[in-house]
């Protein structure tokens, strides 16, 4: 399989703002991105952790060129970001979601909200039809259709947002923290339409999250802090580092603890496990 | 509470006028606004509340909300009326007395005028009331289109309209999110002399204000990221359609317009 987003030795950082100039203090440029380089596969289910400013929403912006690279690279399906006229062939391929979903939906109707991108590209009104009736049966709010945002809860909005970026048919989707905001029963109802859409569609998915159950379920972990890659594996072998985790404030799946703990006190049992079923099975298999 | 408010004044239903094309529904409405003012008669106005009359029986709008929408009209009239009724002069003196002097063309003005305006409200409110915001904005700025020509960013004003709508349902649950959250630390909004509550008011205004902005800046993010490039080469889900029955409401307007015009005419033979 090959890789969708490359992302070649990038670093980044803002321009001074007026403040500092203002000020005339030569205030050292703080560097957001130090140097990241990673691929990522056509059809993986990738998270993305880190504490806050850790850099990875920042991260996030540049794969589909709302930010560009100050130094280094990125690649989507071969194309650089820095081409100013393929910014919207990158967009229409790498879809975005962000947390706040009041925020990212345009229309007062559903149904022309995730007609919003197919409008901007152009696309005939009947092909339009067609493919925001997939997009909103793909994420289980077509019968939501008609309905003005305002009405929906937080999950269903998420999902609108989500299918106002499938309909234009992306091969990846980047998602920015999109349960943050959520109730329980949202984050579900997000979280279950994401993996449907890895699984059934083969979208590749990159969630940036700081809920660890949800990483866990990922296949591939990448954690980030102060602008570098520190760790980049299968989420087993991840949440086993969990001192170095605990080293950069971010926490481990309640499961992880769990067995950590036990390990220290000196009890045999398998560290790579991730899931709460695994952890049952493993702890009965020693209760007995 | 604040929730169920309704966006503009729209009252939805399925009759013939809530159907008809939203721009023949503007167009209708001006040729309709058009008839009460060159109408110089009482005749021709008659026309015109036969058509207003006519039309709102189709909408099957209730007349009580109707009523509704002229009650903040009464002040306006009562204002105009007299002005009109002390200072036109002309034509037969009826009462004169200090300075107040009433005439017969006064009295013909104002009939004519408070007539005219509630046809007028009447009219308006028969558009707002069968039209949502949306198709009302899709269709504003498909008849402005031709301005583009004059370099008018006519796309960008039915944008801003479509978020302004989209938003301010948004924007009323926070206002009230703020309030409850002043309230619960001891704000009063409620009483104290009209200057205290206004000062009451800032402390809401500041938060929702810049929370407005985020929202702003969030909000542009998201649609660069959804390819959003402004109004060229811009397609629609939703295609305006006109059909035979809108080619047949503006004959009919058209008609009534007509007889206004005629009326007029031979009035002024006579």
């Amino acid at each position: 399989m090959g890789s969708i987003i490359k992302s070649d030795k990038v670093h980044f950082h803002y321009e001074n703002d007026y403040l500092t100039e203002i000020e005339n203090t030569k205030a050292p440029v703080k560097e957001i991105l130090k140097g990241i380089s990673l691929e990522i596969n056509k059809g993986e289910f990738v998270a993305v952790l880190g504490h806050n400013g850790s850099g990875k929403s920042t991260f996030a912006k540049h794969l589909n060129a709302i930010l560009l690279p100050t130094d280094g690279a990125i690649y989507i399906e071969d194309i650089d970001t820095k081409l100013e006229n393929k910014h919207f062939d990158i967009r229409q391929r790498v879809g975005m979601v962000f947390q706040n979903p009041d925020n990212q939906l345009v229309a007062t109707v559903v149904e022309e909200d995730v007609a919003f991108a197919l409008e901007n590209l152009g696309v005939e009104p009947k092909e339009m039809r067609k493919r925001v009736d997939e997009a909103l049966k793909a994420v289980d709010m077509y019968e939501y259709r008609e309905h003005a945002p305002h009405q929906l809860s937080g999950g269903q909005k998420q999902r609108v947002a989500i299918a106002g970026v499938i309909a234009m048919r992306p091969e990846c989707i980047v998602l920015d923290e999109p349960t943050a905001m959520l109730d329980p029963k949202g984050r579900q109802e997000v979280l279950k339409t994401i993996k449907m859409l890895n699984r059934d569609y083969g979208i590749t998915i990159v969630i940036i999250t700081h809920y660890m159950d949800e990483a866990a379920e990922t296949d591939r972990v990448i954690v980030m802090d102060e602008g570098e890659v520190i760790l980049d594996d299968v989420p087993k072998k991840v949440f086993s580092q969990v001192e170095l985790l605990k080293s950069v404030g971010l926490d481990v799946p309640q499961v992880t603890e769990l067995i950590y703990e036990l390990k220290k006190h000196g009890l045999d049992i398998d560290e790579e496990i991730v899931t709460e079923d695994e952890c049952i099975e493993a702890l009965m298999k020693i209760l007995a | 509470m604040i929730k169920d408010i309704t966006l503009g004044q729209y009252f939805p239903g399925s009759s013939i006028i809530h159907r008809l094309d939203p721009r023949f529904k503007i167009i209708m409405t001006t040729i309709f606004i058009a008839m009460l003012f060159i109408s110089n008669n009482l005749w021709g106005l008659l026309i015109g509340g036969v058509f207003a009359l006519f039309t709102f029986v189709l909408s099957k709008i209730p007349f009580k909300l109707m009523l509704k929408s002229l009650k903040p009209l009464i002040p306006i009239l009562i204002f105009t009326s007299i002005f009109n009724l002390l200072f036109i002069d002309g034509g037969d003196v009826y009462i004169e007395w200090e300075f107040i002097k009433i005439t017969e063309d006064g009295v013909n003005m104002t009939v004519y005028m408070a007539i005219r305006i509630i046809f007028l409200i009447i009219g308006s409110s028969l558009l707002t009331y069968t039209t949502s915001p949306i198709a009302l904005t899709d269709a504003i700025e498909y008849l402005l289109s031709p301005f583009k020509k004059l370099k008018m960013p006519v796309h960008e004003f039915a944008m801003m309209m479509t978020i302004a709508l989209r938003f301010i349902p948004t924007l009323i649950e926070e206002t009230d999110k703020i309030m409850s959250a002043q309230k619960a630390r001891g704000a009063d909004f409620e009483s104290g002399k009209i200057m205290e509550r206004i000062k009451a008011l800032i402390p809401i205004l500041v938060p929702l204000f810049i929370s407005a902005f985020r929202r702003a800046d969030d909000l542009a993010l998201a649609m660069t990221c959804r390819c959003y490039r402004g109004g060229e080469g811009r397609t629609r889900l939703k295609q305006l359609k006109s059909g035979l029955k809108d080619y047949i409401a503006i004959v009919i307007t058209l008609v009534f317009l007509l007889a206004i015009i005629v009326i007029n005419i031979l009035i002024q033979d006579l």
